[in-house]
């Protein structure tokens, strides 16, 4: 927290729009006055306007492409990147040019955020950045907007949070964290997005959200968002007569959001039009029909008295009239492939469906493979099944088969439809009636657009100890592979153990070594380890070593590696080290490796090692 | 014929008494004239200033002098500004082609007025007005804040009271009287309460409202 800040500044760096809020930290005592600020951006060659969601995307335009001057900001004559409303207008022309979803890459494993890889089909001669880049052109210009509209209160001198995903490793978190260090913001902390969007809404409630949670309350924040769907629990505990926030478990990454919800409409539109026509429809009008479902479902989402929209597609050509092409969209077909296809109505023991990957595997993100949302609540909450178990008084029933949420909070755009978030509630509550539990209620109120970065900069006022804090601290515990001492079997890969390195939950600001655990590194040699975390043993402490676990206990994360430098030290030395693993007060974890002989010698161990395979 | 021609040049060659008697017959009524035309003169001056007294004590047509000064004071605006409305004109101009430019490109204005309809059916029009009319919509909608005028609902009785905004309400029909005027609301009116129009980069050439697109 940095002193003398006037604004605590919330920045929700989404994976489709980027949005940045802020309070006024030297206004009355309890007065919370959210703002968003209005990003001015360029809209197209020459145009700048002022808009509240700055989406993220950037162009990499071609030199001949844009004339000279035609890309000025109010605090930049050329910006080194294009960014914004004028990237994705530019982008649906020339796709091969635009950068999207630069933040999911950054939670990719196996890719090494720092090449030069987006777009990801782009043919040779088109530059590329990294995803890394990306993510810090959009911090970069938020921190520019901020400045351009408060000169004397510049931004690197605020105290700013940036949201990401509950579901993001510790990997992409140092990366968010470190982009924000290379645009100056390096006192940046980070929150995840479904605590977001329950600080938004207990900032909304202005004191009242005690009446509306109660002690033993897990609240199941569903956050369906552009391009990705983020789930987490949330009890309510008591602490010396208080109400008190914990946050218990967080779901997968999973690549799955109202992107794909549109693309879905507008592939079934095309195969109706294709069949009617007998002629195919080109990318461009695919582009056209995306857009035209996606406001087409929304009138019909809002307007439950529409019984169909009818959709067009415009001609390319200045001859509009003749060249119009025209169909609609129904009630039913918008139901059969959102509501029946994203939320299916499943059982409580039903999993998402997990198709062998094709042995060619492209270079592409790893979008889920089911789209029934349902299903992955399903899996997350039966895999949570004893998230509460360590607070005695809201211990799941015995035969629950899933945790059972008694509140749901909604966040995500995708959510303000009436007919989704009705159907996602009657399914929970299906399963929950089928175990004699009682219902869930919505805990209503939410600004599902705009919560995240609300709640953020909510945030920052609550870090100066004015209102509840959500307690937290890792979502999961993490391991490092070592190799048992075994003797070696010809054929058969040695045996791993994992060791754990960080237990569940540790908090931000605490440190825990690992003593009795030595290892020899060669000075001058890259050592790699094996990385593990595990999102539901919350019982291990550091140095547990386990030798077997569970189908879906652990999950690999890329390796870590430690290099140590020669400073002054013949290379090939061994020096005997032991690890630690501290999360910092910014919400990042930081891996050490320190020297058991010369006065505590420390070595960072890096993340950023994902160009593992090639 | 030669009887009735008249000479203007012939000159009198002689002057005998008949020619004085006649010069001072016509000395005599041109003066006559001069008197009778200088007293009808007078006399219409003192009539004009005479004139208004009677009228003032009615209070009818009060009103109507009012509108005239109006008028008047309407007149006296367009004349007043010179110089400087030549940078106004130069920022409306751009202005406008930027308004007409983000029709163009959410809604495909030009391209639609521009077209000929006479060819086509009314289900193919309709079909590119919904472009016209999505896109119109949202362009409005992105850079203008519209209110109606009037909370009223159109077709209610409505007063004005005295010194009500004339630019904002226009009196049509019967206007006599005084204010308040109470009379039926044709149409509420709409006024922009915000305008977010898009800032232009130096050079930027707002000519081209929409400029031709060259796949490759």
């Amino acid at each position: 927290m940095s002193e003398g800040a006037r604004y605590s500044v919330g920045i929700d760096l989404g994976t489709t729009h980027c949005v940045m809020s802020y309070v006024d930290l030297h206004a009355d005592d309890d007065q919370v006055i959210l703002t968003v600020l209005s990003i001015p951006q360029l809209t197209g060659p020459g145009m700048i306007e002022d808009k509240a969601q700055l989406p993220s995307f950037t162009y990499l335009p071609h030199h001949a492409e844009i004339a000279e001057g035609a890309t000025a900001l109010p605090w930049s004559a050329k910006p080194e990147h294009l960014v914004g409303e004028i990237a994705r207008n530019l982008g649906s022309k020339t796709p091969i040019r635009l950068v999207a979803s630069a933040k999911s890459w950054l939670c990719h494993a196996g890719v090494d955020c720092k090449q030069a890889i987006l777009p990801a089909d782009a043919p040779e001669d088109v530059e590329r950045i990294s995803p890394f880049s990306a993510s810090k052109a959009y911090l970069q210009h938020l921190r520019d907007a901020w400045n351009h509209h408060f000169p004397e209160n510049r931004l690197e001198n605020q105290d700013v949070t940036i949201t990401v995903p509950a579901s993001f490793d510790p990997a992409a978190r140092e990366l968010s964290v470190e982009a924000a260090r290379s645009v100056g913001l390096g006192q940046s902390v980070l929150l995840e997005e479904p605590q977001a969007a329950l600080y938004s809404w207990i900032e909304k409630s202005e004191g009242d959200w005690r009446n509306h949670v109660q002690i033993g309350d897990v609240i199941l924040v569903i956050d369906i968002g552009g391009g990705t769907t983020d789930l987490s629990l949330i009890a309510v505990t008591e602490q010396e007569g208080n109400l008190q926030l914990t946050r218990v478990a967080v779901g997968d990454h999973i690549l799955l959001g109202g992107d794909n919800m549109d693309l879905a409409l507008a592939y079934t539109v095309k195969a109706k039009m294709e069949q009617e026509s007998g002629k195919r429809l080109e990318s461009w009008q695919l582009q056209a029909l995306t857009h035209g479902c996606r406001e087409a479902k929304e009138k019909l989402f809002n307007q439950p008295e529409l019984g169909s929209m009818p959709l067009v597609v415009a001609s390319r050509g200045s001859a509009l009239i003749g060249g119009t092409l025209r169909t609609e969209l129904t009630r039913d077909e918008l139901s059969r492939v959102l509501v029946d296809g994203f939320l299916p109505q499943v059982q409580a023991s039903d999993r998402p469906v997990v198709k062998p990957r094709t042995g060619l595997r492209s270079a592409g993100l790893p979008y889920a493979q089911d789209a029934g949302i349902t299903r992955h609540l399903a899996a997350f909450l039966a895999k949570q099944k004893d998230a509460t178990s360590e607070f005695s008084h809201m211990a799941n029933a015995e035969n629950a088969s899933f945790l059972h949420p008694t509140a749901v909070l909604f966040n995500g755009g995708v959510l303000k439809a009436g007919v989704l978030s009705e159907r996602l509630m009657a399914i929970l509550n299906s399963w929950l009636q089928a175990e004699q539990a009682p219902e869930a209620r919505l805990l209503h109120g939410a600004d599902l657009d705009l919560a995240v970065a609300r709640g953020a900069a909510y945030y920052g006022y609550v870090r100066k100890g004015k209102g509840v804090r959500i307690k937290g601290g890792t979502a999961a515990s993490y391991y490092v592979g070592v190799e048992s001492a075994m003797p070696a079997v010809p054929g058969l890969a040695p045996e791993i153990e994992a060791l754990c390195i960080a237990p569940f939950g540790m908090e931000e600001g605490s440190e825990q070594e690992l003593p009795n655990d030595e290892f020899g590194l060669i000075i001058g040699e890259q050592v790699r380890f094996r990385f593990f975390a595990s999102k539901t043993r919350r019982e291990d402490k550091v140095g547990t070593r386990l030798e077997s676990w569970g189908f879906d206990e652990l999950e690999e994360l890329d390796e870590i590696e430690i290099s140590l430098p020669e400073e002054g030290k013949a290379p090939g030395e061994i020096v005997p080290v032991h690890l630690s693993a501290a999360v910092t007060e910014v919400g990042t974890l930081e891996l050490r490796a320190i020297s058991n002989r010369d006065d505590d010698k420390r070595w960072k161990i890096e993340f950023d090692v994902r160009a593992g395979e090639d | 014929m030669n009887t009735y021609t008249i000479d203007l040049n012939l000159q009198p060659t002689t002057f005998d008494l008949w020619h004085v008697c006649l010069a001072g017959t016509v000395a005599v009524l041109a003066l006559i004239l001069i008197v009778v035309l200088i007293s009808v003169l007078l006399g219409l001056r003192r009539c004009k200033k005479a004139a208004p007294a009677p009228v003032v004590p009615t209070p009818m047509l009060q009103p109507e002098i009012k509108i005239v000064e109006k008028i008047v004071e309407v007149e006296k605006i367009v004349q007043a500004p010179a110089p400087e409305p030549v940078i106004l004109k130069e920022a409306t101009q751009d202005a406008a082609l930027q308004l007409l430019s983000l029709l163009q490109k959410e809604a495909r204005f030009i391209d639609f007025i521009k077209e000929d309809v006479s060819a086509f059916s009314d289900t193919e029009i309709g079909a590119a007005a919904r472009v016209v009319h999505q896109g119109c919509t949202k362009a409005l909608n992105e850079h203008f804040t519209l209110a109606p005028v009037s909370q009223d609902l159109e077709g209610s009785r409505v007063t004005l009271n005295k010194g009500f905004d004339a630019a904002a309400f226009r009196l049509t029909g019967n206007i006599v009287g005084e204010a308040p005027f109470s009379g039926t609301l044709v149409h509420k009116g709409w006024q922009v309460t915000d305008l977010r129009l898009p800032k232009l980069t130096e050079g930027h050439n707002a000519k081209i409202v929409a400029a031709a697109e060259v796949e490759l």
